[in-house]
């Protein structure tokens, strides 16, 4: 079911991922300001970007679920949601290590880029508690879509806000004016966040196939289980003489 | 500040790409974990399934008929 095309996809990601790598060791030249130092950036903000994409696509999904009723929805959602919390988190430590070597500071208080991305991480921490608290399978997809559509609109909004606040310390990447990368940089950025988009979308085709076919199987042993009691029941005990 | 040298430079640049290939090859070593757990409990399943197709032939007396699986099963030939 999901894991159609998945072949070819992986390909393409570990192609891009290594194209990726090698533009950004081999042909994007060095930060004429930060050094060698700026090559964070290549793996640093695609992630942040995904992650942040990854979130609204699940409460897309979110969405799409309670129109239906289709319960594969929500599990599409809560796999788009698992991911982008582990690349927030990926996100997250190296922001600090480039913070710090940048900086001096593995954190900022006072900058809103940092600060709002943490409360959008943070208010996705709670998406697990939530879930994972309700027992009934139905009421669970139910609440978690309303979480993931609350959520999810909640990113565009602080993306937004951020983006109205002034900056302190923490440079703007996507301007208006078409961002201030020169031409081999931006190519390099540009392959990297393909890279990590295809990255994404295959981890996420390989996440549902694994829980599709765990949940297959569940419904598989219960069947099997059905029939050997029904058999059980029909062959007549011989009692002993 | 000014930019770091490459020495210094270079610890946090792999610092910061050994955690993106950590994380990913942690969350691939976990889906490798959990499809080798569906695998074993396919198989599992399979040998439910066979016994429990075996046992009303071999209380009626009947001789089972092999199934595919069984069938693709035989010994090596040599």
């Amino acid at each position: 079911m999901y894991s159609k095309g998945f072949k070819p996809l992986a390909v393409a990601t570990v192609l891009s991922i290594l194209a990726a790598f090698a533009l950004v060791f081999f042909y994007a030249p060095n930060d004429a300001d930060q050094g060698f130092i700026q090559k964070i950036f290549y793996v640093h903000v695609p992630m942040a970007i995904v992650a942040l994409f990854g979130f609204v696509a699940g409460g897309i999904m979110a969405i799409k679920h309670l129109r239906t009723g289709d319960r594969s929805w929500d599990m599409r959602s809560y796999v788009a949601i698992h991911l982008s919390i582990i690349l927030g988190t990926a996100v997250l430590v190296t922001g600090a290590i480039w913070a710090k070597a940048s900086w001096g500071h593995w954190w900022v208080w006072d900058e809103p880029v940092l600060v709002s991305f943490l409360i959008v991480f943070l208010l996705y921490c709670v998406y697990y508690p939530l879930r994972f608290s309700i027992e009934d399978p139905e009421r669970q997809a139910r609440y978690s879509s309303v979480f993931a559509i609350a959520a999810g609109a909640f990113v565009p909004i602080n993306f937004t806000a951020v983006r109205l606040a002034e900056s302190v310390t923490h440079p703007r990447v996507l301007s208006q004016t078409g961002g201030s990368l020169p031409g081999d940089m931006r190519l390099t950025f540009l392959v990297s966040l393909l890279a990590m988009t295809l990255l994404f979308v295959t981890l996420w085709k390989l996440e549902l196939t694994s829980k599709h076919a765990s949940a297959q199987l569940k419904r598989l042993r219960g069947r099997l289980e059905l029939r050997a009691e029904e058999q059980g029941a029909a062959t007549p005990a011989r009692s002993p003489v | 500040m000014p930019a770091l040298p490459l020495d210094e430079a270079g610890k946090y640049v792999a610092g910061a790409y050994l955690v993106f290939l950590t994380l990913i090859l942690v969350y691939v070593a976990i889906m490798g974990a959990k499809i080798s757990r569906i695998e074993r409990e396919v198989t599992e399943l399979l040998e439910l399934e066979e016994e429990g197709g075996r046992s009303p032939t071999a209380q009626d007396g009947l001789e089972a008929r092999p199934s595919p699986r069984d069938a693709g099963l035989q010994a090596p030939r040599t």
